[in-house]
C-alpha cells in the first residue's frame, strides 16, 4: 500500500510550463538567423568569420570565467550565443578579427559575469563591448565597408545616418534628400528595406530584422511595448524636426542601428524593466536619447549609447513605475485601518 | 492603429488580466459519476475547513447514524462534522491529513446499513437568519477547494449593501470535472439552490459563472438562466474564456461584476456572495431533506490512475480506497495530489482521509509531473505578467530573502492567492509560491501587514 511507494512532496504547481531559458534563447537566436544571412549576403563571407569568431569566443569566455569564478557552468542556456551574435550584428565588417575577441570579452566577463551572470548584470553585454570598442578603436569601428565589396580592403563610405546626419534641417530637406538620393549617396528605398547599405553586419537588413522581431513577439519572447515606444519617439521627434518629411523620418528609423537596438537589445530581459509601464518609459526614454544626441549631437549614432543609459536607469525606472497590485488601497485608507487595528 | 481600445492594446502587448492557459486535461468530463460502495471505516477529522476546529463529540463504542453530529465548535466560523456511514466509533485520536498537519479525527467502522440519524429533517427556512441557522447545521463548507464555512460567507453584514450573487462553475484547475458533472447530472438542484438563495437574501442580480470549455455545461446551466421562476430577469449566464485562475474569487468577482475587492477584503467588500456550484446544489437538496454534508464529489484522475472517473464518496474515507476503486496505479505514481495540479498538495502517502474540501485526487508519474532544473533568474517577467494580482514574484522573491517585511508589505505580497500562475509561467524553474509562502511568513513574523 502507501509505505510501498515513496512519493515527492514539493509546492504547488505540480505542473509547469514547457518554456525553458534554453528555449527562449533558442528563439532568440532563430529570430537573428535571417539578419545574419542578410549581412552574409550583403558584405560576404568575412560577415561569417566574424560572427563565428564573436560566438565561439563569447561562449569560450563564458565557460571560463564561471569555471574561475567556482560556479555552475551556464553554456547550456545558449545566452553567450545571443550576446556573441549581437556582438557581432553591432560591427563592422572589416573589424580585425582580435578586437572580437576582445569585444567577447569585455561583453561576457566584464558586463555579464563579474555582475554575476544573467539575469544580475545592469548593462547589456553586447552594447557595453560595442560602446568600448568604439571609444577604445573609432577609426576600426566606423569603418563602414561599402556592400557586396567583400574583401577587408573594400572602400569604405559613409553609412546612411552618417549622410542624413549632414543634412540642413532649416533648409529645405526634401530638396536635400532628392541631392542625396540622386548623387547616389543614400541608398533606394529597396536597397535600405534588404540591407544593401553601409552599416554594421546584423543592422542592415531591415527586413530580416523585422521577420525576427515578429517571431519573437508571436513567440511571446518579447513584447512590443519597448521597441514599440522606442521606434514611435524616434519617428515623431523626426517628423517634428524635419517639418513632416516621411522620407528623411523613414531613412533615419531604417538607416541606422535602430531596429536592431530597439526589437534585440533594448529588449534584453536582464537590463530592461519589468513592468508594462516600466518597459514604455524606458522605451520612451531610448527614443529620446536617441533622436537628441542624432539631432544634436556630434555623432551620427546614438542606439547604444541610448541604451546603454536607459540600462543604468532602469532601477529608478522600476521605482517609479511600481504597478498597483489587485485591491491596492490608498495610503489613507491604509493608515486608518492600521489605527483601527491597532 | 487608431481604432484600438487601450485594452486591446494592454492584450496585444501581453498584459491582459494576468493568469495562464493551462492544458485542461478533463479526461473524466464524459463520464457519468459512479457512486462507490460503503467502505468498511470512515475517519473523520476535526478540521476539515478553514476556520476554528472542531471537538468529537461521540467517544469510542457509541453507535452513530448517518448524519449525525461527531464534532462540533462554539466558535462562528467552523462547521460541524457528521457521521458519513453508521456504525460503531471505533477511536478518537489525531491522525495525519493530507496537508502533512495532524489533527484528531472519529473514527466509525460501518455496519453496511447507512442508516439515517433519526433527529434528521428538513429545516425550516423562511428568511435569512434561519437560513444562516441551518446552513451551520449543514455542516457545509465551500466544496470548491477552500473549505470556508458557507453559512460565514452567507451572512453578510447588514451594514454592506450586498447585491450580487455569483455562482462559480468555472471550474478553471485541470482535471478536475466535479463542478461540471454536477452541472451536467444535478441541474435541478442548482436551479434550486439558485432560486432560493436569491429569493431569501434578495440579491437583486444572480450570476452564473461558466468557462467557454464547457458547452454542455453552458446549455444546462442558460435553461436555469432562463427559467420562467425568473421573473425580474434576475439570473444571468456569464460565460468566460478559459484561462486559468478563473474561478479565483476575486477574478470571478472582477469579471461578473467589474468590481475589484480591495486588498485584505472579502467579495462582500464590494457587494458580492460567491457560491461554488455543488455548494449551491447542496444547499437546495439540504433545505429540501434535511441530511447534511456527508458525501461529496471527487475527480479521481492524473496519467497514473488506471480509470480515471468522478466518484460519490463519504467524507472520511482513505484516499487508498477510492483509488482502489478506481483500478488503481498504472504505473508507480511519483506524486499524488488532493486537489488540482495548480494550487492542490501533495500528500506524502495515501493513507488519508478524503475531506469536505477535496475535489480531486490525482496521480502523476516521473514525466507527467514535468520538472524543470531550478535556475538563475532572468528577469523575464513572466511571472509579473502571469500574476492576477499584479504582483512582481521575482521582486517579491528578493525581498523575502533580505527578510524585509516593510518592503514585503508595500509590494502587496498578503494579496497573493497561491495561485501558482507565477511559478507555472517561470522558465528558470524557481518555486516562486514557495517564496510567497516564505515571504508573507516573514510578514507574519515581523507583525507587519
Ligand atoms: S501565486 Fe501569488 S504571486 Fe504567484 S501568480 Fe498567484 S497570486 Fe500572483
Ligand atoms: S518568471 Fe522566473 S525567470 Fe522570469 S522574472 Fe519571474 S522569477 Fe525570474
Amino acid at each position: 500500500m502507501s509505505d510501498k511507494t515513496i512519493l515527492t512532496v514539493s509546492a504547488s504547481p505540480h505542473t509547469k510550463s514547457s518554456g525553458t531559458v534554453t528555449g527562449i534563447m533558442l528563439d532568440v537566436i532563430i529570430s537573428l538567423i535571417p539578419a545574419a544571412f542578410a549581412g552574409v549576403a550583403v558584405f560576404g563571407i568575412r560577415a561569417a568569420l566574424v560572427i563565428a569568431v564573436c560566438i565561439i569566443s563569447c561562449v569560450l569566455f563564458e565557460f571560463l570565467s564561471r569555471k574561475i569564478m567556482k560556479r555552475s557552468s551556464s553554456i547550456g542556456d545558449l545566452s553567450a550565443v545571443v550576446t556573441g551574435l549581437l556582438l557581432a550584428f553591432n560591427l563592422p565588417v572589416g573589424i580585425p578579427i582580435w578586437m572580437c575577441v576582445v569585444g567577447s570579452f569585455v561583453a561576457i566577463v566584464i558586463a555579464k559575469q563579474m555582475f554575476g551572470g544573467i539575469g544580475h548584470n545592469f548593462a547589456n553585454p553586447a552594447i557595453t563591448a560595442r560602446i568600448v570598442l568604439l571609444v577604445s578603436f573609432a577609426s576600426a569601428m566606423t569603418g563602414f565597408t561599402a556592400p557586396a565589396k567583400n574583401t577587408v580592403d573594400a572602400l569604405t563610405t559613409a553609412t546612411p545616418l552618417a549622410h542624413l546626419s549632414g543634412i540642413d534641417l532649416s533648409g529645405d530637406i526634401s530638396a536635400q534628400m532628392d541631392m542625396l538620393l540622386a548623387d547616389g549617396d543614400l541608398p533606394k528605398f529597396f536597397n535600405m528595406l534588404f540591407g544593401v547599405r553601409a552599416g554594421c553586419i546584423g543592422e542592415v537588413c531591415s527586413v530580416a530584422l523585422i521577420l525576427g522581431a515578429i517571431y519573437l513577439i508571436l513567440r511571446g519572447i518579447i513584447s512590443i511595448a519597448i521597441p514599440g515606444s522606442y521606434i514611435a519617439t524616434v519617428a515623431v521627434f523626426m517628423l517634428i524636426s524635419s517639418g513632416f518629411n516621411v522620407t528623411f523620418t523613414v531613412y533615419e528609423l531604417l538607416g541606422g542601428g535602430l531596429l536592431l537596438g530597439a526589437f534585440f537589445m533594448a529588449t534584453d530581459y536582464s537590463t530592461s524593466p519589468i513592468t508594462m509601464k516600466g518597459k514604455i518609459v524606458f522605451g520612451i526614454g531610448c527614443g529620446i536619447l536617441t533622436s537628441v544626441i542624432r539631432l544634436f549631437g556630434s555623432l551620427p549614432e546614438g542606439v547604444s549609447y541610448s541604451i546603454l543609459l536607459m540600462n543604468i536607469a532602469v532601477p529608478l525606472i522600476e521605482k517609479a513605475t511600481a504597478p498597483k497590485y489587485f485591491g491596492f488601497i490608498k495610503k489613507k485608507k491604509e493608515k486608518k485601518a492600521k489605527e483601527g487595528a491597532a | 492603429m487608431g481604432k484600438l481600445s487601450p485594452d486591446a492594446i494592454l492584450k496585444a502587448i501581453g498584459k491582459g488580466k494576468g493568469g495562464v492557459a493551462v492544458a485542461h486535461n478533463k479526461l473524466t468530463a464524459e463520464k457519468e459519476t459512479v457512486r462507490i460502495p460503503i467502505p468498511e471505516t470512515v475517519t473523520l477529522p476535526m478540521l476539515q475547513h478553514i476556520g476554528a476546529p472542531c471537538t468529537p463529540t461521540v467517544k469510542k463504542g457509541d453507535y452513530v447514524g448517518v448524519g449525525q453530529i461527531v464534532g462540533d465548535s462554539d466558535k462562528y466560523v467552523s462547521a460541524p462534522i457528521h457521521a458519513s456511514v453508521s456504525g460503531k466509533v471505533i477511536a478518537v485520536q489525531d491522525v495525519k491529513l493530507a496537508n502533512g498537519k495532524m489533527a484528531p479525527a472519529v473514527t466509525i467502522e460501518s455496519d453496511g446499513e447507512m442508516k439515517l440519524f433519526e433527529g434528521i429533517e428538513a429545516p425550516r427556512v423562511t428568511n435569512k437568519a434561519e437560513l444562516v441557522k441551518a446552513i451551520r447545521e449543514s455542516g457545509l463548507v465551500g466544496l470548491g477547494g477552500a473549505g470556508f464555512p458557507t453559512h460565514v460567507k452567507l451572512n453578510t453584514p447588514e451594514d454592506k449593501d450586498i447585491d450580487t450573487l455569483i455562482i462559480n462553475a468555472a471550474e478553471c484547475e485541470p482535471y478536475i470535472t466535479v463542478d461540471y458533472r454536477e452541472c451536467l447530472e444535478n441541474s435541478w438542484n442548482i436551479m434550486g439552490g439558485v432560486y432560493t438563495l436569491q429569493e431569501i437574501l434578495g440579491f437583486k442580480r444572480v450570476i452564473i459563472a461558466v468557462e467557454d470549455n464547457k458547452p454542455q455545461a453552458i446549455k444546462i446551466l442558460k435553461d436555469i438562466a432562463d427559467s420562467d421562476i425568473d421573473h425580474g430577469n434576475i439570473v444571468r449566464l456569464m460565460t468566460l474564456k478559459s484561462r486559468y485562475p478563473q474561478g479565483a474569487e476575486k477574478m470571478m468577482v472582477l469579471s461578473a461584476t467589474g468590481r475589484k475587492v480591495p486588498a485584505g477584503g472579502l467579495p462582500s467588500d464590494v457587494g458580492c456572495v460567491v457560491m461554488n456550484v455543488a455548494s449551491t446544489a447542496f444547499v437546495s437538496r439540504y433545505l429540501k431533506t434535511g441530511k447534511p454534508l456527508t458525501s461529496r464529489s471527487v475527480t479521481v484522475s492524473g496519467n497514473c490512475i488506471k480509470d480515471p472517473m468522478n466518484v460519490r464518496v463519504p467524507i472520511g474515507m482513505e484516499f487508498q480506497q477510492i483509488i482502489d476503486f478506481c483500478g488503481g496505479f498504472t504505473e508507480e505514481p511519483y506524486k499524488i495530489l488532493s486537489g488540482g495540479p495548480m494550487m492542490g498538495t501533495a500528500v506524502t502517502g495515501t493513507d488519508v482521509p478524503l475531506l469536505k474540501s477535496n475535489n480531486a485526487i490525482l496521480a502523476f508519474s516521473k514525466n507527467a509531473a514535468r520538472i524543470k532544473p531550478e535556475r538563475e533568474c532572468i528577469r523575464c517577467g513572466r511571472c509579473h505578467a502571469a500574476c492576477p494580482m499584479s504582483l512582481i514574484p521575482t521582486q517579491i522573491e528578493k525581498f523575502a530573502a533580505l527578510k524585509d517585511a516593510e518592503m514585503l508589505s508595500k509590494l502587496g505580497t498578503s494579496v497573493c492567492m497561491e495561485c501558482g500562475s507565477c511559478a507555472y509561467s517561470c522558465p528558470a524553474g524557481k518555486p516562486l509560491v514557495q517564496h510567497m509562502r516564505l515571504a508573507k511568513e516573514v510578514m507574519r513574523q515581523a507583525g507587519v501587514k
